[in-house]
């Protein structure tokens, strides 16, 4: 791949109910930040992305509210309805392009509808949307099944909840840093089993915005540059039903045609740090599975021997991940914005110690029916 | 600093996207949903090129990518693959919790199928045997199907 690099990133703290911003605000806020964060103008950047979907925003063509907000005003600007991670990958195709500059920017905010509405019509009308499914019962589904084929227990997926709440602490943008038990998590309220509340990231406010420059525009930057060295996405069937929900197959592939872009032979050496979309705390042990980074089954292992906490060879989720906030399509951005910092060695308390090569992901669809893998590095 | 919410009071508006929708469920959809409203039976059909059996069925394989016209019988029982006792109500669920949803591979699919068990949910584990109950009322929906009934226990 063609050098192309993040010049400038910037999000909002991710909480409950922001009542003092709307959807354009928030926009204007980041995009103003990650102009300022790369020390460049609008006048450097020739395409926007904005990522949003109109069923949580309530209202069609989302994206263009947002347009003159985001920078988007005698621009090409365009839209992505899906994870940042995707708005992202349009974004940096763009700049593969041609295009010197992208502003990639999400929002949204769950406080002002109820996402199960939102989350149930992603299932098929005619087969499925009439049973009520949503995204949380289908997790607990693949939670479910994953379990059961690997015998891998509630108590064990209560330790990510609390590693990653734990982690939050650091994290002054989290939504929920907490200092949580494992008994904390299992006696948390039932939502659907074997997912208890503290199993489950919350749904966030939030926005944020990272910008993808050509070597020419980066090099007029003032902040220190993020290589992106690979990058894929891959997608498996829409009908639940047609998977096999323990064995993440599109996260295999993407992962696979990330590395190979990337030159990574071994990820569990090369790698510094992996920022990943766990929006219930069993994704960590099976997105490191089709990460490669464990065999299928011991996903659990890796937190069990301390190599995916701060002190160990590989700290996941050093931001806190989804568990901590989940502004939905916002998060996965969050994941490259973090591993950004962290490569930049900006990330304060949450520093990994001489970081120089992160993976972020992201998710679409339900239980993960799409993924998408950047792999940053400090140099190009 | 000053609070900007002791000057200006929060004012919110209310709404919702509420959009009409006629969907036609074409020849395929169709078919199957007959098929349960009239006759109570499950259909599926079954790909020329790998043989797997789809249900609800497909008018192409997403594999193969070739058109799917080999029509067969699925279930009425089959077993759970996995499945989830639900703790919390809002308005679309059609059974009040706690109720189960479960994937189900009915006998003579190699898919799965999702619906709900009503009762008996803490029988249910995954390899429980379950088979179809047919509503009385029968429209021409995946709800002529009632639930799903536990036949085995764990």
């Amino acid at each position: 791949m063609n050098d192309v690099a993040i010049a400038g990133v910037a999000q909002t703290g991710h909480e409950s109910r922001k009542d003092n911003m709307i959807y354009a605000d928030m926009v204007f806020d980041v995009v103003t930040s990650a102009l300022e964060d790369a020390g460049l103008t609008l006048d450097d950047i020739d395409s926007v992305v904005t990522v949003s979907n109109d069923f949580l925003d309530g209202r069609t063509i989302s994206g263009m509210a947002v347009g003159d907000a985001s920078g988007g005003q005698d621009k090409n600007i365009s839209t992505v309805e899906g994870d940042g991670t995707f708005g992202a990958f349009y974004g940096l195709m763009r700049v593969l392009s041609g295009y010197g500059a992208s502003i990639v920017v999400a929002h949204s905010k769950g406080s002002e509808c109820d996402i199960r509405y939102v989350t149930n019509g992603m299932f098929d009308p005619i087969y499925q949307r009439l049973l009520g499914i949503e995204a949380i019962s289908a997790s607990a589904m693949q939670a479910g099944e994953y379990m059961q084929r690997y015998g891998v227990s509630e108590e064990q997926l209560a330790a990510v909840s609390v590693k990653n709440h734990g982690n939050a602490r650091n994290n002054p943008y989290a939504h929920l840093p907490m200092d949580i038990s494992i008994d904390d998590v299992m006696k948390s309220r039932p939502i659907a089993d074997p997912l208890k509340k503290l199993d489950c990231g919350p749904v966030s406010d939030g926005a944020a915005a990272i910008i993808i420059a050509s070597p020419e525009i980066a090099a007029k930057a003032t902040s220190t540059p993020v290589w992106v060295k690979g990058v894929a996405h891959c997608a498996e069937d829409y009908m639940i039903g047609d998977r096999d929900l323990a064995v993440p197959v599109a996260l295999k592939d993407a992962a696979r045609r990330a590395y190979d872009m990337a030159g990574i032979k071994n990820p569990a050496e090369e790698l510094d740090l992996v920022e990943l979309y766990d929006a219930f705390s069993y994704m960590e042990p099976l997105w490191l599975e089709g990460l490669g980074l464990a065999e299928a089954g011991k996903g659990m292992s890796l937190l069990e021997k301390g190599v995916t906490t701060m002190e160990g060879s590989l700290p996941v989720n050093p931001s806190g991940g989804v568990l901590s906030s989940h502004p939905v399509l916002v998060a996965g951005l969050v994941r490259i914005i973090e591993s950004v910092l962290q490569l930049r060695g900006q990330a304060g308390e949450r520093q990994v110690k001489n970081a120089t090569s992160a993976l972020a992901h992201g998710i679409n669809g339900p239980c993960g029916q799409s993924h998408c893998v950047w792999i940053l590095n400090k140099d190009k | 600093m000053e609070n900007w919410k002791d000057t200006v009071e929060i004012i919110t508006q209310e709404g919702q996207i509420a959009v009409p929708y006629t969907w036609w469920v074409g020849d395929t959809g169709s078919r199957f949903l007959m098929a349960l409203r009239d006759e109570k039976k499950i259909l599926a059909n079954r790909c020329s090129e790998c043989g797997k059996v789809y249900v609800p069925p497909r008018k192409n394989c997403g594999q193969c990518f070739v058109d799917i016209d080999d029509w067969t019988e699925v279930g009425p029982e089959g077993t759970v693959e996995t499945f989830t006792i639900v703790h919390f109500n809002y308005p679309v669920q059609p059974v009040k919790a706690p109720f189960a949803y479960v994937l189900v591979k009915l006998d003579g699919a190699d898919v799965s199928l999702l619906h709900l068990v009503r009762d008996d949910i803490e029988k249910l584990g995954k390899g429980s045997r379950v088979v179809a109950r047919f509503s009385e009322n029968r429209t021409g929906s995946i709800l002529d199907i009632d639930s799903f009934q536990v036949i085995e226990g764990k």
